[in-house]
């Protein structure tokens, strides 16, 4: 890295947020201890540090939330649309008003940088909230019919990487519906969705409206097979979702699936090159491309492929790797080692499968779990690093002679979920996008987000959709 | 002619055959399997397709979804509206078809027969307005416009409902098709013969050869291959009872296939468009506005 402008540390203060030395179970408007009593530590990926010991759901806890949340449903699905809205509009003035606070909690649990949970993940939070509140007294005028009606309790199971924003997604439209909720976070990531608990509380939530079960996959698996769960929302692995989508086989169990992807990046020789820099930098590292709408997979057409990489390599070189707190950090840890490990075993396959590795002169902290920022040319479609999702900050450089050629490599992929194209040229860019098998297509633009907007995949990527107008199909009996 | 004269001619029976690919074929099994009327008279040898034949009906509808799903809305509704045309020539064909298959009187048939042709003609009206229902402009918070379009999900397998032997079958194949998906239906087992014949109206119909491919045979058998093939993007299981629906569904889950799974239709009311919805994806479109005026880069 350049020395010439070093920067001097800049980090955001830990005195903000308060973390208790132990959490319990949110059930029923109470935290409580599991049944069978048992705990599990949340560390800080960046340091290993442990933050706090969180109560381990099992599925007695799991059968324990959802009969609270039946108990809860009647009386929620029966209260005005308005008066449900107000709740929600409370939920997101408190996010906004502790939104710092929350910001620096889900950098230190999940490792990623203070600039992206402040900037990005807390403002979509509230935002969510704030879309959907406002949804929840005009359910007639929604396109589903008058007086659409709510599934009744469901069972959500959210990922690692935003896990604030993905509890965000799936309880705004829920409880704007008039569902009620048991939503399991993830093992690595459970902090922020207890605070959210919190948050219930201020808001004067009813009890047993939001449930709220840290815990492992058994947790997950128990919660989406608990016969007396109307609705499964999963977000995470391609694997996880087709595990679900056999158990939920046969029952009357609505299901959305958000899962895996390999988004294709397409750049045409007449794109803007320095914006298209920055658009691939923030496909592949926003969230050290722990994203699964990343766009791992550049496209670049072979006329300017020099050219770009140059000046891809050129603007890699300045990313600052680091502590995330710091609010100069553009890219933080690996959220845990499980995943570092998986990101390090992806990459050294697709060193032996021949393609060519390279990364920016990039010092790694001697505690935590880490990963360089990583491009790989001389990458074919053929390679496990072009076909496999990575969910890690590596980039595979594929070219392109023709816009049909894009095309094809573009969709020769079991996932479709996101794509990205740039070019100056707008007839190309509709026809592409038309072309493209994918559910969100950003053109000179990536890893854009709004809660007006729906996100979903095609083919293996899963389906339904969330947010927007659509997002409110998945909790409705239509 | 005299009703004697009418009683020495022999008829001339029909060969029943499947429409793949906008042919044909016997199946490459060889196999048929008899088809009688609800009093048991024999009525036809219907083709009883193998794994064979399913996966060629796969393959014929994954050529025909570019050009199927590329095809502007209102040429695709020039097209249901076509089929509609066709049928209504060939209204005591089916009438009579419908009366054997399900034991109904002729005016009873006659009536079935009359709202599949009105149903066709619904859902060719469907086909360019369905994207302005269901797609639309999201204000999103910032510089972008962005646009929500559907589309179809691809290749669709319809298993079609086993009592109502056309109105049914003319209530799964329409909604997949107008959206631009392309289908591989499985007929009735007990009374496959008006999905066949619904071939040789569809052949005549401008409707492109592999659009809509029909088989007939064993419902489970032709199923599960067809539940588990990796090219297949959705299944209707309309025509799947509990036991049959639950191991189609497990199947379906190996490539995350959309499933609409079976429930209580009556198939005599006009349908809300739950089956177009079933079988079609929402795509979000981005771009930059570069608003004059707007904080931050456009990009």
């Amino acid at each position: 890295m350049a020395s010439a402008f070093e920067y001097a540390p800049a980090p955001e203060s830990r005195s903000v947020v308060d973390i208790a030395p132990s959490y319990g179970l949110f059930i029923d408007g109470e935290f409580t201890e599991a049944a069978d009593g048992k705990v599990f530590k949340t560390v800080s990926p960046s340091t290993e540090e442990v933050l706090s010991e969180v109560a381990r759901a099992g599925a007695e806890d799991v059968d324990r939330a959802v009969k609270a949340a039946r108990r809860a449903f009647e009386k929620w699905s029966a209260l005005p649309g308005s008066e449900r809205a107000k709740y929600l509009y409370r939920i997101a003035r408190i996010v906004q008003e502790r939104s710092r606070e929350l910001a620096v909690l889900e950098t230190l649990d999940n490792g990623k940088p203070i600039k992206e949970t402040r900037d990005a993940d807390l403002p979509l939070v509230a935002a969510h909230f704030f879309y959907y509140a406002g949804w929840a007294d005009k359910l007639d005028h929604a396109g589903f019919g008058a007086n659409p009606r709510p599934l009744g309790v469901a069972g959500q199971v959210i990922p690692w990487n935003f896990p604030l924003l993905m509890l965000a997604w799936k309880i705004a439209p829920a409880l704007a519906t008039g569902n009620t909720v048991v939503l399991k976070p993830a093992e690595t990531t459970p902090l922020s969705a207890l605070f959210f608990a919190d948050i219930c509380r201020q808001a004067g939530l009813p009890k047993g409206v939001v449930n709220i079960l840290p815990g492992y996959g058994d947790a997950g698996a128990a919660l989406v097979e608990h016969p007396d769960v109307n609705k499964v929302a999963f977000t995470g692995s391609t694997a996880v979702g087709k595990a679900i989508a056999r158990q939920v086989a046969g029952t009357d169990k609505k299901v959305t699936l958000e899962l895996g992807g390999k988004g294709a990046n397409i750049v045409f020789d007449d794109a803007p090159i320095d914006q298209a820099v920055e658009g691939i930098v923030t496909g592949i590292f926003f969230n050290q491309g722990q994203v699964c709408c990343a766009g791992s997979r550049l496209l670049v057409q072979e006329s300017i492929q020099d050219e770009l990489l140059d000046s891809l390599k050129r603007r890699l070189s300045t990313l600052r790797l680091g502590d995330p707190l710091d609010k100069n950090t553009d890219i933080g840890a690996i959220n845990s080692a499980e995943q570092l490990a998986r990101i390090t075993s992806l990459v050294e396959q697709g060193t032996a499968e021949g393609a060519e590795r390279w990364s920016p002169a990039c010092e790694l902290p001697s505690s935590g779990y880490w990963f360089a920022p990583t491009l790989f040319t001389n990458v074919t479609q053929a390679h496990t690093i072009a076909r496999d999702e990575i969910f890690g900050p590596v980039l595979s450089v594929l070219t392109f002679r023709t816009p049909d050629e894009a095309v094809a490599k573009a969709n020769n992929s079991q996932y479709g979920l996101s794509a990205g194209i740039w070019t100056e040229k707008g007839s190309r860019i509709l026809a592409v996008a038309g072309k493209l098998r994918a559910g969100v297509i950003w053109s000179n633009t990536f890893n854009k987000f709004d809660p007006t907007s729906p996100f979903g995949g095609y083919k293996e990527s899963g389906f339904g959709r969330e947010g927007g107008r659509h997002g409110l199909e998945a909790y409705l009996d239509v | 002619m005299s009703d004697k004269s009418e009683e020495q001619r022999l008829s001339v029976f029909k060969t029943y055959k499947l429409y793949v690919g906008g042919k044909f074929p016997r199946s490459e099994s060889g196999r048929v399997y008899e088809v009688t009327d609800s009093k048991g008279k024999w009525l036809a040898n219907a083709p009883q397709s193998s794994r064979k034949d399913a996966r060629d009906a796969v393959v014929a509808a994954r050529k025909a979804f570019g050009g199927w799903s590329g095809a502007t809305a209102y040429n695709r509704g020039q097209i249901l509206y076509r089929v509609a045309e066709m049928l209504e020539g060939r209204r005591d064909q089916f009438a009579r078809e419908v009366a054997d298959a399900e034991g109904l009187s002729k005016s009873k048939a006659a009536a079935q027969v009359d709202a599949a042709v009105d149903r066709w003609v619904w859902y060719a009206g469907w086909t360019d307005k369905i994207a302005q229902v269901v797609g639309g402009a999201n204000p999103v918070a910032g510089p972008f416009f962005n646009l929500s379009t559907p589309e179809p999900t691809g290749v669709v397998t319809v298993l079609a409902p086993q009592e109502s032997s056309f109105l049914g079958l003319v209530s799964v194949i329409a909604p997949v098709i107008a959206t631009g998906n392309t289908a591989v239906v499985i007929a009735s087992e007990k009374s496959p013969l008006p999905a066949l014949s619904l071939g040789e109206v569809l052949a005549t119909s401008d409707l492109p050869g592999g659009v809509v491919n029909v088989l007939s045979g064993r419902t489970a058998e032709i199923a599960a291959p067809l539940a588990a093939h990796q090219d297949v993007n959705a299944i209707d299981l309309a025509g799947a009872d509990d036991v049959l629906a639950k191991e189609l569904e497990i199947a379906a889950a190996d490539n995350l296939k959309r499933v609409l799974r079976p429930q209580p239709v009556d198939y005599a009311k006009t349908p809300g468009i739950e089956r177009l919805t079933a079988f079609l994806e929402t795509k979000t479109v981005w771009h930059p506005t570069g608003s004059l005026g707007a904080s931050g880069s456009s990009y």
